[in-house]
């Protein structure tokens, strides 16, 4: 899987509060709906601004706070191709996982606002076009692996009835 | 090589000896869902081919995030969850009967050694019951849902040692909100937390949910208590199961072993918009506030409540606070009643709601308006977390809450004790 977009950058501690505020996501199982507000509190406008397949790039835990699906299914909507972070929260990563975002761990220092990203998920590697420099993605967990293969874990239920993870 | 708390649930869950780093495919005993999870978990359970629950008296979902419902948006959701349990003929929590982690307790379904998910982050609460229970998302919901399992990786221990008695006026939650300030919103990330030492078996057992409850602060998968006396008495008032205890072993292997002195604790603060922004109480005093919040699945228990009306001593708050008191369940409402307390609490000025999650996440019950100061018993003070972000959000122990709207500003409750 490869992907081509542009970076946005954010600090740490990117909380699913930040990400889709409470006060919208108990209203709606409508994603595409929750997606316009998606980083609002912090970049107001966000959703305006990312061309899709572009990239949040972000420093440590990002993700934080609550288990809301909501969070990674709403950054899934405005289009954004992948979360790159230093590390993420451990509830935010299974549900990106699980819903099919890819999440990324990396160094993100090496990477600006507006810099040219493209991503190598199988052979591991970040190029920063823009920077002309390459940078290595910790790899994923095997389990993990398979269920973004198969699609997210709703789908790995559906082709084998239950978990297959061997 | 030993075990500690975590590994040793489950190892008893998955069928083999179970270490740190290893993923394994662990049975569960109890699920959970909320308003804010369980419509995306039961599209996600449509999706997966699901028909029925893997047990229905193992599975619950809670009305308690939006409750009673505050728009058509969140009835139309709230519907699809009635219609849900109905026919799949599992328990629903509705409104008025609670927050979610003050009912699954009060089940008697969940206690020393269970394995427990929730699809909330604060489902971690149930580890003041020696239980690992651990917040997922729905889809995870919807997998444990069908199958009764859950995929893991065995998280690391933090061990935290609190050594000596806290002095008077400093609760379970200024020494929670202390630790979170040492070891940072996320410096047990994939890590679970063992806490023990005098200051921490010293605590009732209510006291110690709050512990519980707020490991996920540090970004801890589990917070982790031993169960003693007081934990089985606790649970005999909900639950005839003969529940036994889990300890770790003297050569259990942990990431990191954190030891402070609990008796020089003053109470303390969680600074906006930040957990992990500690600082003592004394530091802040004098800050003007507007609202007081009371309640939460961190501090809306029993005791959580007498302590706020021993405070308030039925005088009336500052003229220029609203108090805000959410009980946790309607038992806790009850109880309240009968003891007195809210007679005491409303007296004092108080505007009671309806059991649950309060004013907590901002869907209702008393969003601030802009450039305002809350002081809250919650968990978490994010920015807009309450559903203003250009308000501020303080965090602390009822106690201080309570002092705090007794005099309008920021207030050391050591003063009233
Ligand atoms: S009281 Fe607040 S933190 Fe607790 S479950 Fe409800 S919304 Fe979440």
């Amino acid at each position: 899987m490869e992907f081509n977009g542009s970076a946005h950058k954010f600090g740490s501690d990117v909380n699913t509060d930040y990400i889709i505020s409470g006060k919208y996501k108990f209203k709606t199982l409508d994603m595409k709906e929750l997606a316009k507000h998606v980083m609002e509190d912090l970049d107001p406008g966000f959703y305006n601004k990312v061309s899709a397949g572009d990239f949040i790039v972000a420093g440590t835990n990002f993700g934080c706070g609550s288990s809301r699906e909501q969070a990674p299914l709403a950054i899934k909507y405005a289009d954004v191709g992948a979360v790159l972070a230093k590390s993420f929260a451990r509830i935010f990563y299974r549900n990106a996982i699980n819903t099919g975002l890819p999440v990324v761990e990396c160094d993100t220092d090496n990477i600006d606002a507006g810099d040219d990203l493209s991503i190598d998920l199988s052979s591991g590697m970040i190029t920063n076009k823009t920077k002309g420099i390459t940078i290595p993605v910790k790899p994923l967990p095997h389990v993990m692996i398979k269920i973004l293969n198969d699609g997210g874990l709703a789908a790995h239920f559906k082709k084998y009835g239950g978990f297959n993870l061997e | 090589m030993g075990q500690t708390i975590i590994e040793k649930i489950i190892s008893s869950h998955c069928g083999a000896i179970a270490h740190a780093n290893e993923i394994v495919v662990a049975r569960v005993d109890y699920v959970m869902g909320q308003d804010g999870t369980a419509p995306l978990a039961i599209r996600a359970f449509k999706e997966m081919g699901g028909t029925k629950v893997f047990d229905r008296d193992r599975v619950a979902f809670v009305i308690d995030h939006s409750a009673p419902s505050p728009n058509e948006g969140v009835s139309a959701l709230h519907k699809l969850m009635r219609e849900f349990t109905g026919e799949k003929g599992f328990r629903l929590y509705d409104i008025g009967e609670g927050v979610c982690h003050q009912l699954i307790p009060e089940s008697g379904e969940v206690g020393p050694g269970s394995l427990v998910v929730g699809a909330d982050s604060h489902t971690c609460t149930y580890g003041a019951l020696n239980a690992f229970s651990t917040g997922v998302g729905s889809t995870d919901l919807a997998g444990a849902l069908i199958s009764g399992r859950m995929w893991f990786k065995v998280p690391e221990t933090i061990k935290i040692v609190c050594n000596g008695k806290l002095a008077p006026g400093v609760f379970s939650k200024d020494l929670i909100l202390y630790l979170i300030g040492e070891v940072t919103a996320d410096g047990a990330t994939y890590m679970a937390t063992e806490y023990s030492g005098e200051a921490v078996t010293a605590l009732s057992q209510e006291a110690r949910f709050t512990i519980a409850n707020m490991a996920i602060e540090m970004g801890a998968k589990a917070g982790i208590l031993e169960a003693d006396e007081k934990t089985l008495t606790w649970l005999k008032r909900f639950s005839d199961l003969a529940y036994q205890p889990v300890s770790a072993d003297p050569d259990a292997l942990y990431a990191r072993v954190l030891e402070i002195d609990a008796s020089k604790l003053e109470p303390q603060l969680a600074k906006p918009h930040r957990v992990d922004n500690t600082a003592p109480v004394s530091q802040l005093a004098g800050k003007p506030v507007q609202q007081a919040v009371i309640g939460t699945c961190t501090n809306g228990r029993l005791e959580d409540l007498r302590i706020a009306a021993g405070i308030l001593g039925g005088k009336r708050v500052h003229r220029d606070v609203r108090l805000i008191v959410a009980p946790s369940s309607r038992r806790v409402l009850l109880d309240a009643m009968s003891e007195g307390i809210i007679q005491s609490l409303v007296e004092s000025g108080a505007a009671l709601v309806t059991p649950g999650c309060g004013p907590c996440v901002g869907t209702h019950n008393g969003v601030p308006s802009d450039g305002e100061t809350v002081i809250s018993t919650a968990n978490r003070n994010f920015k807009g977390r309450m559903g203003n972000s250009s308000a501020e959000i303080y965090l602390a122990s009822p106690a201080t809450v309570a002092a705090s709207a007794l005099t309008g500003k920021i207030t050391d409750p050591r003063e009233f004790i």
